[in-house]
């Protein structure tokens, strides 16, 4: 069955969740895959991203020898201001979050639970070493939390849950889930599935997934 | 009044075992790299150090810690893909890791320079980081109660300053800066550029001189900005 189901590949799903974000947002992309989403804003349209180290105005990594080893993104990666950048402390930074000012977050995920949870921080294991950065304050702080991941983990269990198994980020923070397999709307009338990739049937979704989910309208 | 001190050695002279230092920076930008090897030679140990960061390699705060000369660390991101002498004394329990939100960091060290006894925030209530913690809904919202955190010392880098101690930043270095300079009993500000008084435009002063107590010229280098 899962051979016809044509999953989206990271660059598909960082292009569709670059075209959700509107004209004249402003966004915080996390660290690892959702920073693929920079690179898919379509032509033509501002949107003002925020790297929580201290810059708002983010542009792509400058061209090889151009590297400054004071400007880099959070994931400590080399990248450029834009004209009309602003350098900010790490206060006034996380303020632009927990303050409700940004527009849009995308966040990597462990799991994300029906009700909006979100773990990504810790993988709960007892030896494991812990580290949160700005995981929370992202969760909490920005008006719209988008979650990319993959449906499903390499043991082919979903990280859709009933209820989370992972240490928590947020309670009830996300909007909107991306996946390979579909794409998941968190609403206080249960979890909405829409654009399921083609070869994927609705009662497949659900039966991957092990939840009840609803249609889109 | 002049806050130059001559050498590295010279600023950090008095600082004593057992103190608590914030060290500024993120990934490399902004680490005061120069200041951390200086205290290393000065020799102090059983150190108390706030930072975003564990260290990274063998230098900064990682070559402080592989020494043993750190008994806590408070920070949000200690695991990073080159953090081995983290990783080796925290999973032998010789390091005690307080482990804090990014955003919870810079606010509560913030409060402490800003004379706030406490704060609530929504930042990561319900969560494990926020156990035993005090908490409160206010207008239908869950809060955690936050405490400042202050330091003996916070080592600084910045991009020129002057004897008064009025500093500006360089781009993404400036991050915990400002904020950590008004949150010690003294801050020691390692600039690139020394300039005289008065060049230093008063409308772009990002932290004004009453915050820093000592300043001294590191010229950059390549690999440390």
């Amino acid at each position: 069955m899962s051979q016809d189901i044509q999953r989206l590949t990271r660059r598909e799903l960082a292009e569709r969740i670059a075209n959700d974000i509107p004209d004249g947002s402003y966004a915080n992309l996390g660290i690892g895959a959702p920073t693929e989403v920079a690179d898919c804003l379509p032509e033509g349209v501002t949107i003002i991203l925020h790297t929580e180290n201290g810059l708002l105005g983010m542009g792509p990594k400058p061209p090889p020898g151009e590297e400054d080893i004071d400007l880099m993104n959070a994931g400590k990666q080399y990248v450029t201001a834009l004209p009309g950048a602003a350098y900010f402390h790490h206060a006034d930074s996380f303020a632009m979050m927990r303050g409700g000012h940004l527009d849009y977050c995308v966040l990597g995920a462990y799991q994300v639970s029906v009700t909006g949870d979100l773990a990504n921080w810790h993988t709960g294991a007892k030896d494991a070493i812990p580290a949160v950065g700005g995981a929370m304050d992202l969760a909490i702080g920005a008006k719209s939390v988008f979650v990319m991941m993959d449906l499903l983990t390499k043991k082919g269990v979903s990280k859709l849950v009933e209820r989370c198994s992972s240490p928590l980020t947020g309670i009830g923070c996300v909007r909107r889930v991306y996946t390979d397999h579909a794409t998941f709307d968190i609403t206080p009338a249960g979890v909405v599935a829409h654009d399921l990739v083609p070869g994927l049937s609705f009662e497949a979704l659900e039966k991957i997934c092990g939840l009840k989910l609803l249609r889109k309208d | 009044m002049n806050k130059i001190c001559p050498s590295l050695e010279a600023a950090l002279s008095d600082i004593p075992d057992g103190a608590s230092i914030m060290i500024g920076g993120f990934g490399d930008a902004g680490v005061p790299f120069q200041m951390v090897d200086a205290l290393i030679a000065q020799g102090a140990k059983d150190l108390t150090i706030i930072s975003n960061n564990a260290g990274t390699g063998s230098e900064g705060i990682a070559a402080l810690i592989k020494l043993g000369r750190v008994k806590k660390i408070v920070c949000s991101f200690p695991r990073q893909a080159d953090s081995k002498a983290f990783d080796e004394r925290y999973l032998s329990g010789e390091l005690v890791l307080d482990l804090v939100p990014q955003g919870n960091l810079a606010e509560r060290i913030r409060a402490a320079g800003a004379g706030i006894g406490a704060f609530f925030t929504p930042t990561a209530y319900g969560t494990l980081l926020a156990e035993g913690k005090e908490t409160r809904e206010i207008n239908g919202r869950h809060y955690v109660l936050e405490y400042p955190i202050s330091a003996d010392y916070a080592f600084i880098k910045a991009y020129k300053g002057d004897a008064l101690g009025n500093l500006v930043y360089h781009k993404t270095a400036r991050n915990f800066g400002p904020v950590m300079a008004t949150a010690a009993k003294c801050t020691i500000a390692q600039v690139s550029e020394v300039v005289a008084v008065g060049d230093l435009d008063p409308e772009t002063v990002v932290t004004p001189g009453i915050f820093v107590k000592r300043v001294v010229e590191v010229k950059p280098t390549p690999t440390h900005g």
